[in-house]
């Protein structure tokens, strides 16, 4: 229970349910602040007295359970590492892959209980024999299944989310206020829980020491200097204070960060276009495909908010494409050219409204290939291989030889 | 007594004694300001001196040395800050590591925006202050130290620490002591007089934990010392702590306070070997003690093991995480303790362990079980018919959640 409206109206349903309810608050910090400030950060004291007074109004008992370690290592320093490594991470789903679905879910397993309820908006099915699947919420608006994407078999067996059904916020919020729940209008949470004051870009130079580098175009040549890659996402368009002009008068957009060399990539919007995504942190939200390495129709969604397209997905077992031997990947081909996807982010597999699996992108291949007569950079995998493509890659081979789905 | 609830938390707070709660309903029906002139006034003025008196009593000390607060942290508050503002310019603070987070976040925050300079003397593992290292803190410039604040018996652990030892090092060199009594009185006996002969200068009690009620503590403050006041106002109580004072409070207090003058006098009596409630207590806490290491084998008990607290039993053990057990235990209906102190609920590893010499972990899987006058034979066998279940189960629970990667 965060103390926000949607952990309250769901655990409140669980009650009335039948199920007997325990309410944990989650200590993500050892200095948690007093009191919430507008609608920024969360897990302040005030948060947790909000929760407090909710399960006291359901007449559940309510402990602070304190994560605030695994939460630095698993969740902060990832975002810290991923960032340094050149890489767009989502620390909320790092949050429900290791925290609130693994080290919450086996606490609380190994003390007696089943399953863990949250008040995610996102629906879990069974099929007709029996197994559970993971579906989008009724409510489109405030689906988070892209967020619980990374949730495995089992922990998809051990989760419940009251909230899946509810077509609109409003009316969580009416029952809330119906139940006399000081929290029914207490504003949505954004941004990134541990920045509290939202200014990521700021936080992480904090962190992640800057150092001047260069910043090419995609035929390996030098345009200009950056004050430190990690500050640059991919995408990017200001803010690269490159001196002269590109030859077709047109801006540049960051197409690639590579921290191992340092090095910006930038080039024209086109080169965005992202033809194919691959992963081989991959893993099934629930039953796997009968046959994975089959290509099969799906739709991939890309960012929490991003609409979902069209695409076919399969796994692949290959040495030739990443240069990593005995590579084993999930690779998704959008039907149409997909801009805005930076390795780090997590590709989202949906069949219908169901959740089928995701992966870590760690390869993307651009829809644009470099001119013929191109310098290939030399950070990158080999790109011989694939002449008519430039592959970016924001991942150390040694450190991606991991074959099977990861969060066991 | 509502359902099956066994309550092992009487360090936290202990049940008020039924005299003290009919004393305290009938004392807030009668009005009056004590420090008005009229008869009303004088009325109330009297139940308050009256009560100051009887509190004065179970700390062997004067009236007029009797200081009331609104807690024990206020007086803890006013005794070491009090103390420091009134001795400036010396800047030197000697506090052993394991003292509550009254006088912890007090000396802090004097270092913080007073220019205090804390120095914090180590304990031995059974929560002991290193004496040696106290007089040697002091002799490298005693003339600099502000003050000495001891705690008299761990809160946490349970430990009984040598006071007037302490206080003895500090006179020698002029400096004042103040003495957190706030987890030992009406436990063990807290003789002003006799510690202040010792070179104690003050010395902080607390009501709701003796069965008076919260909302009132008290700072001894011995005759001959000057604090600065934290609080400005009416100059009520020596102008050390302006405000109406609070008659009702302070005669519920009294009630509890002369609970404690009957035991401590029944403890003098020379067949005695302590009063009937301390021997009684004492006699459970072993047995908590004895069980506790048939039902939860490796369970290891912190603290002194027999200069302790006679309510106090405090135990890590290994493997577990001790808001596991807690929880585990409070399913079954028995309130206990991790014994550290909380920030919204939060429970840190124990800085008391941590002074101990203990490792972060094994300052996680404490418990603290504290016994209290209402405490019965019965309590303790359901404490330990649960335990052994709450025990491999928060094995397995285990610290797993601590493991990154698991």
């Amino acid at each position: 229970m965060s103390g926000g409206v949607d952990s309250a109206v769901a655990a409140a349903r669980a009650v009335e349910a039948g199920h007997e309810v325990v309410g944990v608050h989650l200590a993500l910090s050892r200095m948690p602040g007093t009191l919430r400030t507008g609608s920024r950060g969360c897990c302040t004291v005030e948060d947790s007295m909000d929760a407090q007074r909710a399960a006291n109004i359901m007449g559940i008992p309510y402990y602070v359970w304190d994560f605030s370690e695994r939460f630095k290592l698993d969740v902060v320093d990832d975002f810290i590492a991923e960032y340094a490594a050149g890489r767009t991470p989502n620390p909320c789903m790092r949050c429900n892959e290791k925290i609130k679905f693994a080290a919450l879910l086996e606490k609380a397993m190994a003390l007696g209980f089943d399953a863990v309820c949250t008040g995610h908006y996102a629906s879990i099915l069974t099929d007709a024999d029996g197994n559970k699947e993971l579906h989008r919420a009724a409510a489109w608006a405030k689906d988070q299944s892209y967020v619980l994407g990374v949730l495995t078999a089992d922990q998809i067996n051990h989760s419940m989310f009251p909230l899946g059904a509810t077509p609109t916020k409003a009316e969580v919020r009416a029952e809330a206020a119906e139940r006399g729940f000081s929290v029914a209008n207490k504003p949505d949470s954004y941004d990134i829980c541990f920045i509290p004051d939202g200014d990521t870009k700021g936080w992480l130079g904090e962190r992640v020491a800057p150092v001047t580098g260069n910043i090419l175009d995609r035929e390996g040549n030098t345009l200009g200097q950056h004050d430190g890659a990690v500050a640059f996402t991919v995408g990017q368009r200001k803010g690269l204070s490159i001196g002269t002009p590109a030859a077709d008068g047109k801006p540049r957009f960051v197409l690639e960060v590579r921290p191992i060399t340092n090095t910006v990539v930038v080039g024209p919007k086109e080169a965005l276009a992202i033809k194919e995504i691959a992963g081989n942190k991959y893993t099934w939200a629930g039953l796997a495909p009968e046959h994975p390495d089959v290509a099969f129709p799906c739709h991939v969604q890309i960012r929490a908010h991003a609409d979902p397209v069209p695409a076919v997905a399969q796994v692949v077992s290959t040495t030739a494409v990443t240069g990593v031997l005995d590579s084993v990947e999930l690779r998704i081909i959008p039907n149409e050219p997909l801009a805005g996807v930076a390795p780090g982010q997590t590709a989202v597999v949906y069949v219908g409204t169901r959740v089928l699996g995701q992966c870590t992108i760690d390869r993307t291949v651009s829809a644009v290939p470099v001119a013929v007569t191109a310098s290939v950079s030399t950070d990158t995998v080999p790109t011989a291989s694939v002449p008519t493509a430039s592959v970016s890659t924001a991942t150390v081979p040694t450190a991606s030889a991991s074959p099977v789905p990861v969060n066991a | 007594m509502a359902g099956m609830v066994v309550y092992l938390d009487h360090a936290a707070t202990t049940p008020m004694l039924p005299a003290a709660i009919a004393a305290y309903a009938e004392a807030m029906s009668v009005v009056g300001n004590p420090a008005s002139v009229h008869s009303q006034g004088q009325n109330a003025k009297r139940m308050l001196e009256e009560s100051r008196e009887i509190v004065a009593t179970s700390l062997a000390c004067d009236p007029i040395e009797v200081v009331f607060t609104g807690s024990g942290t206020e007086a803890i508050n006013l005794g070491i800050k009090g103390l420091f503002w009134a001795r400036a310019p010396r800047r030197r603070i000697l506090v052993p590591g394991g003292e509550h987070h009254a006088t912890l976040d007090t000396v802090e925050w004097l270092a913080q925006h007073d220019g205090a300079i804390v120095e914090w003397i180590p304990l031995d593992h059974e929560g002991r202050i290193d004496l040696g290292a106290l007089a040697d803190a002091i002799a490298r410039d005693p003339l600099d130290v502000a003050l000495v604040s001891v705690i008299m018996a761990n809160n946490e652990v349970g430990t009984l620490e040598p006071v007037a030892e302490v206080a003895a090092l500090a006179a020698a060199n002029g400096i004042p002591v103040h003495v957190d009594a706030v987890a030992a009185y009406g436990y063990v006996p807290v003789d002003f007089r006799t510690l202040a002969a010792a070179g104690v200068s003050a010395l902080s009690v607390s009501a709701h934990k003796v069965g008076g009620p919260v909302g009132i503590g008290a700072l001894v403050l011995g005759r001959a010392t000057t604090v600065e006041p934290l609080i400005h106002g009416g100059g009520q109580q020596r102008k050390v702590r302006s405000g109406t004072q609070d008659v009702a409070a302070a005669v519920s207090f009294a009630v509890a306070a002369s609970a404690i003058t009957v035991e401590q006098r029944a403890a003098r009596q020379p067949e005695g070997a302590g009063g009937v409630k301390t021997v009684r207590l004492a006699a459970l806490r072993d047995r908590v003690i004895a069980g506790v290491a048939r039902v939860a084998p490796g369970a290891v008990l912190n603290g002194d093991p027999t200069t302790r607290l006679p309510g106090n039993a405090h135990f890590s053990f290994p493997g577990c995480e001790g808001d596991s057990l807690l929880f585990l235990l409070d399913a079954a209906g028995v309130s206990v303790s991790t014994g550290s102190a909380c920030q919204a609920g939060v429970p840190e590893p124990s800085h008391v362990l941590r002074a101990m010499g203990r490792s972060e972990v094994e300052s996680r899987g404490a418990l603290r079980i504290t016994l209290g006058h209402t405490s019965t034979d019965a309590d303790v066998d359901a404490l330990l018919a649960a335990l052994p279940a709450a025990h491999a189960q928060a094995l397995v629970a285990g610290l797993a959640d601590r493991v990154p990667g698991h």
